[in-house]
């Protein structure tokens, strides 16, 4: 005969990991670093939007990238030319980051440069619009993104990161007279689930709508106190001139 | 699959359990509560928890999943929904975002049900289906130790 007993956990399944990134976010927040969690399915725009949103914010803030989608080499080439430290993050199989993987990331980084010395820290996740919503890596914003190209129903789908989001960006609107795709219906679907998220429909190819994402990035970072690099650039936070590609 | 990911945090923290207690426990059963409004599919974490556990210090362990459904609150009349997916997530009554979830974003481990006089299986090492880790079972190494505030 043997006796059962029962212990009352009432934890977080993922405490593991919660744990984790409250200690990335205790580095985070002693290196005076804002970090930005950026998802999305593949392909929706995430490197691009990064590429156009480190040159917008050149001389206006000391960045860095931890890259934890880098399919091809390519990738890396595309961000290297914009003067910021990257690192990549090897994921596996893995199908979104988790707190120790961007925690290893971060020792990567510290071999390139003082972490303290930056103020804005990029993460690029697996494209996924499942679990990288589930999974924090201490960030202090999370960014997602969404194509006109993958369907309206989209945020409904997957509705767990758009209500993570604290930002949501509909890209490729350069594409909408070519897509069966009705920009009113994503925004609303998305307020369903996320009335507060910022919702600003951007195109990386003619610039349209990046001026917005920008302006309430500063927003964020202001009302964060995240403001210790003053811009040198008279327009630092203007939009980027759209640039040829 | 982060069903995978998701157990491997569970044994995590089911180990770190195991290791406030002097003598193994024999763990019988572990009550989970997952809310509709997560990215977990129950069955396929079932299914990686009892892969999982197979020839570990928890084998023969089961795993309950109590699913809890999805419940927000309309801001504009008090009323209590559960929203249809098929629908949208705006309230039925009032059309109102969801703003409040009353339930369904619950990931958690509720209770551990085991006994302290059965022999169980020999202790696992310390992460049976993760990466190759250090024993230990703390957390990564830390980024900065004098950065800590
Ligand atoms: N037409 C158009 N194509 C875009 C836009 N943004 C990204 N793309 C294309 O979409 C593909 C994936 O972009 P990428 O930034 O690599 O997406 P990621 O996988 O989310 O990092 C690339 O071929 C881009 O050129 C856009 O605004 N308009
Ligand atoms: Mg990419
Ligand atoms: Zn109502």
């Amino acid at each position: 005969m043997h006796m059962s007993v029962s212990d009352t956990m009432n934890i977080n399944l993922l405490a593991v990991n919660d744990q984790q990134a409250r200690h990335n976010r205790s580095h985070f927040d002693a290196w005076g670093l804002f970090c930005i969690n950026v998802m999305s399915s593949p392909g929706a725009g995430k490197t691009i939007l990064l590429e156009h949103t480190l040159r917008a914010l050149h001389g206006a803030h000391a960045m860095a990238v931890l890259e934890g989608d880098m399919t091809t080499q390519l990738d890396a080439q595309r961000l290297a030319g914009l003067g910021v430290p990257v690192v990549p993050i090897t994921t596996g199989r893995a199908c979104h980051l988790d707190a120790a993987m961007v925690s290893t990331g971060l020792q990567l980084l510290r071999q390139q440069c003082d972490p303290a010395s930056l103020d804005l820290l990029w993460v690029e996740n697996v494209g996924n619009l499942v679990c990288p919503a589930e999974f924090a890596v201490g960030e202090h914003c999370k960014l997602a993104l969404l194509s006109v190209t993958e369907g309206d129903d989209k945020p409904l789908k997957y509705p767990v990161m758009f209500r993570e989001a604290d930002c949501v960006l509909i890209t490729k609107v350069d594409l909408l007279p070519h897509v069966p795709a009705d920009l009113g219906r994503i925004g609303r679907h998305v307020r369903q689930i996320n009335p507060h998220c910022g919702v600003f429909p951007v195109s990386a190819l003619t610039g349209a709508g990046l001026g917005d994402w920008l302006a309430w990035l500063a927003q964020r970072l202001r009302a964060n106190g995240r403001q210790r690099h003053p811009p040198r650039r008279a327009s630092g936070l203007k939009p980027p001139s759209p640039t040829a590609t | 699959m982060h069903e995978v990911d998701m157990t491997r945090c569970l044994l995590q923290a089911l180990e770190d359990w195991r290791d406030q207690h002097s003598i193994q426990p024999c763990v019988e059963q572990v009550h989970l509560l997952v809310g509709e409004f997560t990215c977990v599919e129950p069955s396929q974490l079932r299914l990686s928890f009892a892969a999982a556990v197979q020839d570990t210090w928890l084998a023969g362990a089961r795993l309950s999943i109590v699913s809890v459904p999805l419940v927000g609150e309309c801001l504009a009349c008090g009323n209590s929904y559960r929203p249809d997916p098929a629908c949208g997530y705006a309230s039925p009554c009032c059309g109102h975002p969801l703003e409040t979830i009353l339930s369904g974003r619950e990931l958690k481990i509720q209770r551990i049900d085991y006994s302290r006089s059965r022999i169980c299986g020999p202790p696992a090492p310390a992460n049976p289906c993760g990466p190759p880790t250090p024993s230990s079972p703390a957390p990564s190494p830390c980024i900065c130790p004098s950065a800590t505030p």
